[in-house]
């Protein structure tokens, strides 16, 4: 059941954008999210849009699991769009009581379902094709530069490994214990909110529990392997800049004029 | 009659991602009712899962689970009662305590069944006499007992339901020598006052020999073999293709056969084989 979660999963593979430098990556995410929220027309949008779809399909991960990562902030897509659908402003379409519908309206609340959908694939494509310690390992070293003020990227970077490589391990422990549970027929799927919430102690009590004697453990054997810090370390695996990652840069550019000219020379949908 | 019946019962983890693999594959596995049944299997074998699936915890992909002949998933708003009537011991169960005092989490299960004040305080009584709780541990928090203690505790809590069928995946994993025999014998000990059916997933091919009746052996997902013990284990060879053993002495004995010895096939226990080589001795 809690296995379902696709959200910040990793599936290995071997696509260029698997293979891309996760620094890359994770700046080319940024331009993205950029790129999605300065277009001002449906032909800016659709420029983002089939560029993102692109990058998706050239993952070689199957276009199901993506869906299925929208269709767990399905609900907030809808709720944004159609509270958008009302925020128009010009001549009113259709009426209901005090709330009206204009062109306008309908422009904005496609756009926000769209690009919170856009936001989604882009950012299911970084964590779908990077695992957590490249990923971690990534922002690192692109928050080095704030060493000079003194802020300990190194250990706030091992403290999110740490926690992204538990996610797993926690979610496996939370499924074992409310089988435990059950079996002992712990009731977790019918019942009113109180009742539920009553249903769940039993689980996080134990988890609680296993979670503070794993942190011990592991607080333990780092420094059974004199782990110190970050100050003259090295690294297993270097990251490096290679061709592909040029390449990619050489596109993400090539879109963000695409997005500029058309949101300049393209008409702008009545907002 | 057949307590447990299973047909083409089949199991696949995540479907449709590429992480799918097959745990279980077309099982067909009649257990009577009485009778204290071994699994082995090596890691990955679908063991865990097929004791998930026998007591309404998965649901299978495909197939049927039969208990006292009715499908298990025919009304599955009714699951719960299958969980009560099978009850399952978890691997390292210690770690589902959770209440305040050993008493209260033993009575999680009966509280749940729907049992009244009087009949849980006596399944509470029962079921830590079985596993050898003392009564001074009942008012102590879990978390204060020691890691044999919280086994016993977390085993009292499923035979405080008192199942039909109690199935124990690998009970005695992580205990000293003496835990282990104490805590098996304490099983058996409760198999024959019940007369219930025990199903035992173990790693310790002597402990397996020592009290099951019949031994299933998974291998990638199947059941491989499926007779009494003895009949198992005189099929060393092919066990140990499966990446499994038979008991030591079992090979010290049939080691022995080899070399032109008359002794049996298929000795499980070391007092047995004591014996029959007493018998050989005398006659040379």
């Amino acid at each position: 059941m809690l296995k379902d979660v696709t959200l910040g999963q990793f599936l290995p593979g071997n696509s260029p954008v698997h293979r891309l430098d996760p620094r890359a990556k994770i700046l080319f995410l940024i331009a993205v999210i950029v790129y999605i929220f300065i277009t001002s027309n449906y032909f800016s949008l659709a420029v983002v849009g089939v560029f993102i779809i692109l990058i998706m399909l050239l993952t070689g991960i199957s276009v199901k699991l993506y869906l299925k990562s929208i269709k767990m902030i399905l609900f907030i897509v809808l709720f944004t769009g159609i509270i958008n659908l009302f925020y128009g402003r010009g001549e009113p379409l259709v009426q209901f009581g005090f709330l009206t519908i204009t062109e306008a309206g309908i422009n904005n609340a496609i756009f926000v379902a769209v690009r919170i959908a856009l936001l989604i694939i882009a950012s299911s494509v970084l964590t779908f094709t990077t695992s957590p310690t490249d990923l971690t390992d990534a922002i690192e070293r692109l928050l080095k530069p704030l060493t000079i003020f003194h802020v300990k990227v190194h250990e706030i970077a091992m403290m999110m490994t740490i926690a992204l490589r538990f996610v797993p391990t926690l979610l496996e422990e939370t499924d074992k214990i409310m089988s435990a549970q059950k079996a002992r027929g712990a009731d977790m799927e019918s019942g009113g909110l109180a009742k539920r919430v009553k249903a769940i102690v039993p689980v996080l009590i134990p988890l609680f529990v296993s979670a503070f004697r794993r942190a011990y453990e592991l607080a333990t054997a780092m420094e059974c392997r004199c782990y110190q810090g970050g100050t003259g370390r090295t690294r297993m695996k270097s990251l490096h800049f290679g061709r592909v990652d040029f390449v990619s840069l050489l596109v993400c550019l090539i879109i963000l004029a695409g997005v500029i000219l058309c949101n300049v020379f393209l008409p702008a949908a009545v907002r | 009659m057949n307590v447990i019946e299973t047909e083409d019962l089949s199991f696949v983890y995540g479907k449709g991602t590429p992480f799918e693999k097959v745990a279980n594959d077309k099982l067909n596995i009649q257990i009577k009712q009485g009778e204290f049944i071994g699994i082995i299997g090596h890691t990955g074998s679908g063991k865990s899962t097929l004791v998930q699936m026998l007591n309404g915890l998965i649901k299978p992909t495909s197939g049927v689970v039969r208990l006292n002949g009715v499908d298990i998933w025919q009304v599955p708003k009714e699951i719960r009662k299958v969980r009560f009537n099978v009850g399952l011991v978890f691997q390292y169960p210690e770690y589902q305590l959770f209440e305040e005092t050993v008493a209260k989490d033993i009575a999680f299960g009966p509280k749940n069944m729907g049992l009244d004040d009087e009949e849980i305080k006596r399944r509470i009584n029962t079921s830590a006499r079985f596993t050898g709780l003392k009564p001074e541990l009942l008012s102590k928090s879990p978390f204060d007992l020691s890691g044999g203690e919280k086994r016993r505790a977390a085993i009292a809590g499923v035979i405080a339901m008192d199942p039909d069928v109690l199935i124990l995946d690998e009970p005695t994993a992580g205990l000293d020598p003496a835990g282990r025999d104490v805590l098996l014998a304490q099983i058996s000990q409760y198999h024959k006052e019940r007369k219930n059916t025990v199903l035992l997933v173990s790693h310790s091919m002597e402990d397996i020999a020592k009290i099951a009746d019949r031994i299933l052996v998974m291998n990638n997902g199947r059941a491989a073999m499926f007779d009494e013990t003895q009949k198992i284990f005189s099929r060393g060879d092919e066990l140990e293709k499966m990446g499994l053993r038979v008991p030591q002495i079992t090979k010290i004995m049939s080691m022995l056969r080899d070399r032109g010895y008359s002794l049996p096939s298929g000795v499980l226990t070391v007092e047995q084989a004591a014996n029959e080589l007493q018998v050989l001795l005398d006659k040379q």
